[in-house]
């Protein structure tokens, strides 16, 4: 990367963005929800009252405490309650809202850096290159994502040593949700690609002897971001989600070790049996993060956008 | 409760508002009394009676065949299609079955030996999936139009106990529509009796549309008094949400598989109840103490070849609060694998003692695993009543005597073949008996793997002296002496603590108020047996 | 452009090809069929003799060989589980989908580009800010549970409702049922189809929103409405017009989400569709069913991505001539 380019990143840093972060009420909410879940995660050995992940730390008999109120055999009481297993919902959630953003944010960057990377390939070279990289996308697509994840598990399942295996399954959850998503970025981008490259700009910058990845990624990559944000954005909500459907199907981090999305799986079972703080509580968490998110794409599209300014 | 307040203040507020949405109509109206909506987790597979060993599949085909022998509520052996039957009295390796008169099929012919002779060898073909339960006979014959002989290849005692899932159908219909055989998935072709049924059973088949509805009506010229139920609707709802949504919406009058959670919840709404009762299964743990390694321990040799380990294992274990917490009270702890319905069964062998951890990590000590060790645990997510549930409980009490457990939680199709072929060291399995005695129990999971036998024993158990009991006890046609042989096996596995035994399941039915229908030990009510209030 | 069809579909039977070759791989790792086919009593050497007359030890080449081969006369087997022939199976159970997701994809279609437009010309307004917030809580949360609160919502506690199933169905003609005929089919439909659409029409609607608000500051309609022009022309004359193209890429792909997402919501909606089969095949290792369903899955993307190319050229000319350019 040349000086030129860093210089011009650094001048949109200070000026544009923050001054349209500044000014934007709803950024700044939403930016301050993320930051405060994102650290919350971060931090979550420190401020869990307790480590739900250490199984010898549990006590069965603390199952299905309600809030704020101690429980019928041990006594105990827990601010938002236990669910099944006698775990804190509060400790729960912050180890599992930690899961699910690492495994969302991990998704989302690598099938964005895929996408877009196979996208301007495919729309930039066209021909044979584009036949076969879209064709591949078809096939893809026409795996369901789990079935994806299916696969991938089973194939991990006999590659990996058994040793290994538990501390791999999030390794392979990521890549299962990043590959099933990589070809909305892709399509997206190339379909933006073909109509970019023959503008006159490209055109302009092809006659002078650019290198065609230049080109690329200096003139056509910042004019597909706006949709590639907006996929992007809604993409990391729909990682935690995917995995949390992955788990509805019975595949997925292990139990013992729950995401925000499994909580939600194992809550939704308690949904008429009167147990709703299992259900309630990591909804929300869940909400607040994809919502918070989602808005800050919002505005961040607007924001990077030089033609909206 | 807070929960209770919160959830019925926000549900009366929306029903009282919906009152007027109700007039609309939605075809929820209770259905007329003879006609029974029944909802349960899955579909029979098939209507081939003898295609599939299993559950749901031998359930619908209750009500469309029938069997020689019937099993009743308690677990004892009732006349069906046979009223009569014993062990020949010149030979002790011949069954003699006497059938019913006036039986008729629902096309109007009679039931006669032949169609008996031709059913069992038809489930005893190579295509039947029923065969394992058949593998001792030689031959089937019979002697005159009433009378069934079954020889087999030694005495064998408990024959007649294989033959209350073995369905019985008409030889010139099955010749007519070309299904001699079971269906055979290699054929390429659909068998005529996969959607097709001719039994002599109280309900014939009106409609079939698998996996989304089965109608069943009344059949006129059944040899039985009338049963009350005159019509079955039966809907396979896979979700337990939704199934128990669709019951507390009316839109079905019975529930079969009812989520231990909810049943609360059920018994406390007007017009609703649930019926109780114990089921043939037992809820167990088993672990490889045969294997000079694990494949998944994190230290060398195998730990649970040493009896130290197993025995602390079995003083970690707090039965009672899985049954509380996981089970929600719907479950009968026990010492043993095998359910009290079971020939062998005594209530020493089910005691269990209450967990001793100081004492289970003083034996871990001992054994010279201090530090303790780790190993993978596999565990089914959608076969047993909260299988994945029960064993994240034994996760963390096993994590107290320094055993550092990884649970694998995967579905059913990918947990068995692990068990089947000896890929895992420690497993969840639930183990029925259909034969209501112990010699099933050590057939498939305690005789050394050999021939017929051992297909289960993943704990690689391999007792010279329990196997020749085990085959001993197979021909022995003293029963007291067979049960005496039974005690001493039992004896020994409890001492080698070859299972980790957790608890029996407790079945739940729920269905409308003024319904009344028994919980079924082996979990195939008859909607024959429904009586209405 | 016939030679770009001609050639477009060239290019869709390799892809079938290679959509059943990489489904045959993965079915050796989804579980074993015989465990489940088979009752706990059968031996060792019964499960042995049932692979080997299935065909599972056949050398992997061999076992895909024998089902291209078949699967080009419409042959694919008897379902493991159900016993039926494939074909009959998913074909009885495809109308059902189909019904499911036309209704969801019509509503995700009309409220997407709907709320798209209003929210993009009335950026400010209190109605617009509403309608983003809403649809951000609906793809915020996993499809299943969506699903199962509105049961809970509209079945359990308003009775409005029914909770699973379709309804009454009508048989037109040999193979199509339809629910759309019968009060309690449509009623049946309403919830499914929310919980299917509901994702899709908030992705179009930021879609259209964006791509509009973007279009409307181009020099294009500036001089637009330096013409004079109308609001109402500049706005869906113009601007809608010129945001179709990713519009309708991400549709398309959505058409193909929303069978993947069918399989939830079948799921949790007891829905006797394709989905639902799928996911009782998977888990049951029916592999007939499974290998039928991809190569229908199959043939439907490949369909799908043909039109959706298709109207690439209609919408925007200037792609037209880059592709006769490629073409030679």
């Amino acid at each position: 990367m040349t000086t030129d380019t860093q210089s011009r990143f650094a001048r949109i840093w200070d000026s544009d963005i923050m001054w349209s972060f500044r000014h934007s009420p709803v950024a700044i909410v939403a930016g301050f929800v993320v930051a405060l879940i994102a650290l919350a995660a971060v931090f979550a050995p420190w401020l869990a009252p307790t480590n739900p992940y250490d199984p010898s730390q549990l006590n069965l008999m603390d199952g299905f405490t309600a809030p704020m109120e101690p429980n019928a055999f041990t006594g105990n009481s827990y601010i938002l309650g236990t669910d099944n297993q006698g775990r804190d919902v509060l400790s729960t959630i912050l180890y599992g809202t930690r899961i699910s953003l690492f495994v969302g944010l991990s998704a989302v960057l690598f099938a964005m850096v895929l996408g877009i990377t196979l996208g301007l390939i495919a729309g930039y070279r066209g021909g044979w290159v584009d036949g076969l990289l879209m064709r591949i996308a078809d096939v893809q697509l026409s795996f369901p994502s789990i079935l994806i994840a299916l696969l991938i598990f089973g194939v991990a399942r006999g590659l990996i040593p058994p040793a290994y295996r538990e501390t791999m399954a999030i390794w392979v959850l990521i890549v299962a949700i990043g590959l099933s998503d990589w070809v909305q970025f892709a399509r997206v981008v190339r379909g933006a690609t073909m109509v970019e490259k023959s503008k006159e700009y490209v055109q302009a910058a092809r006659v002078v002897g650019a290198h065609p990845a230049k080109i690329l990624i200096r003139h056509i990559l910042p004019n597909v971001m706006g949709p590639v944000l907006v996929i992007g954005t809604i993409g990391l909500a729909l990682a935690i989600i995917a995995e949390a459907t992955l788990s509805f199907l019975g595949v997925g981090v292990p139990p013992t070790q729950p995401s925000l999305g499994t909580l939600i799986r194992i809550g939704q079972q308690y949904l008429f049996s009167g147990e709703w703080w299992i259900l309630l509580f990591p909804s929300i968490a869940l909400l607040a993060l994809a919502l918070s998110v989602n808005l800050l794409g919002d505005w961040l599209r607007d924001a990077l956008n030089p033609r909206l300014r | 409760m807070t929960a209770i307040s919160f959830r019925t203040g926000l549900g009366g507020a929306l029903r009282m508002a919906s009152v007027s949405a109700l007039a609309l109509g939605l075809g929820l109206a209770a259905a007329s009394a003879e006609t029974i909506r029944w909802a349960r987790v899955g579909d029979a597979l098939t209507l081939d009676p003898h295609s599939q060993n299993e559950g749901p599949t031998h359930t619908l085909a209750h009500h469309i065949y029938e069997t020689l022998v019937g099993r009743a509520t308690d677990g004892s052996l009732t006349p069906r299609l046979a009223v009569e039957w014993g062990i020949h009295p010149d030979d002790s390796t011949v069954w003699v079955f006497t059938l019913r008169d006036g039986v008729t099929f629902h096309d109007g012919s009679a039931l006669t030996a032949e169609d008996v002779v031709f059913s069992l060898n038809r489930a005893r073909g190579e295509t039947s999936d029923m065969k394992g339960l058949h593998a001792g006979v030689v031959d089937v014959t019979a002697p005159d139009a009433m009378t069934v002989h079954i020889k087999t290849e030694g005495p064998a005692p408990l024959y007649v106990q294989n033959l209350t899932n073995t369905f019985i159908m008409s030889k010139a219909w099955a010749e007519a529509n070309d299904a001699l055989t079971a269906q055979d998935f290699a054929a390429g072709e659909e068998n005529f009796a996969v959607r097709n049924a001719n039994g002599t059973g109280p309900y014939t088949l009106v409609e079939r549309d698998p996996e989304v509805r089965t109608v069943l009506q009344v059949f006129e010229g059944h040899w039985d008094d009338a049963p009350q139920v005159t019509e079955i609707i039966y809907t396979p709802i896979a979700e337990a949400a939704t199934r128990v949504a669709a019951l507390l919406s009316g839109e079905v009058d019975i529930v079969q598989d009812v989520p231990v959670q909810d049943i609360a919840r059920l018994e406390q709404t007007d017009g609703l109840k649930v019926e109780f009762g114990p089921e043939n299964r037992t809820i167990f743990f088993a672990y490889d103490m045969g294997s000079e390694d694990l494949l998944t321990a994190s230290v060398d040799g195998n730990p649970f070849a040493n009896p130290l380990v197993r025995e602390a294992m079995h003083m970690a274990v707090d039965r009672d609060a899985i049954r509380q917490v996981v089970m929600r009270g719907q479950s009968l702890p026990t010492g043993v694998t095998m359910p009290p319905f079971v020939n062998g069964w005594t209530e020493e062998l089910d005691a269990y003692s209450a967990p001793d951890i100081e004492r289970a990590q003083a034996l871990m000590a001992e054994a010279g695993y201090a530090d303790g060790f780790s190993v993978d645990l596999h565990t089914p997510n959608d076969r047993y009543l909260n299988d994945e549930a029960i064993s994240q409980a034994l996760v963390g009490m096993l994590a107290r005597i320094g055993i550092n457990v990884n649970l694998v939680s995967q579905t059913r199709s990918m947990h068995f073949p692990l068990i089947q072929n000896r890929e895992t060291d420690f497993y969840l399995l639930g183990w029925g008996v259909p034969t209501f005695d112990s010699q099933y129990v050590f057939d498939f999971l305690v005789h050394s793997t050999e021939g017929a036998r051992g297909g289960w024993n993943g704990s690689r158990y391999s007792n010279p002296e329990v196997d020749a009991l085990i085959q001993a006890m197979a021909v022995e046609t003293d029963l007291d002496a067979r049960d005496a042989m039974i005690a001493d096996v039992w004896a020994q596995l409890q001492e080698d603590r070859v299972f980790l035994p957790i608890h029996n399941q407790t079945l739940a039915y729920a269905m409308r108020e003024g319904i009344n229908l028994a919980v079924h030990p082996e979990n195939q009510p008859a909607m024959s047996d429904v009586t209405f209030d | 452009m016939l030679a770009f069809i001609l050639r477009r579909i060239l290019q869709s039977l390799v892809v079938m090809l290679v959509v059943a070759l990489v489904s045959f791989a993965l079915f050796r790792y989804v579980g074993d069929p015989i465990s489940t086919m088979m009752g706990q009593e059968a031996t060792i050497a019964d499960r042995e003799a049932l692979r080997e007359r299935l065909g599972l030890n056949d050398p992997f080449i061999v076992q895909f060989f024998d089902f291209v081969s078949r699967a080009v006369q419409g042959d694919f087997g008897i379902s493991y589980r159900l016993q039926q022939p494939v074909m009959e199976l998913i074909l009885s159970r495809l109308p059902a989908t189909l019904e499911l997701a036309l209704v969801s994809g019509v509503l995700a279609f009309v409220f997407g580009v709907g709320f798209g437009v209003y929210t993009a010309l009335n950026r400010r307004g209190w109605l617009s800010t509403t309608i983003m917030s809403v649809s951000l809580i609906g793809v915020s949360l996993p499809t299943f549970l969506i699903g199962v609160l509105l049961i809970w919502l509209f079945a359990v506690e308003l009775q409005w409702l029914p909770s699973f199933g379709r309804g009454e169905v009508v048989d037109l003609g040999s193979w199509w049922s339809t629910g759309f005929l019968t009060p309690s089919g449509r009623a049946s439909l309403i919830l499914p189809a929310i919980t299917l659409g509901l994702y899709q029409m908030t992705l179009i609607m930021r879609l259209v929103r964006a791509e509009m608000l973007e279009v409307l500051r181009t020099d294009y309609i500036k001089f637009a409405r330096a013409r004079g022009l109308s609001n109402r022309a500049i706005h869906f004359g113009h601007a809608l017009k010129n945001t179709m193209v990713p519009v309708i890429t991400i549709t398309g792909l959505q058409l193909g989400a929303i069978i993947a997402f069918a399989i939830i919501t079948e799921t949790v909606f007891q829905w006797p569709g394709v989905g639902a089969l799928f996911i009782n095949s998977v888990r049951f290792v029916d592999v007939p069913v499974m290998a039928a369903y991809l190569m229908l899955i199959a043939v439907i993307f490949v369909v799908i991505n043909l039109i959706v190319d298709l109207l690439y050229y209609a919408v925007d000319p200037r792609l037209r001539v880059e592709r006769a350019g490629a073409g030679h």
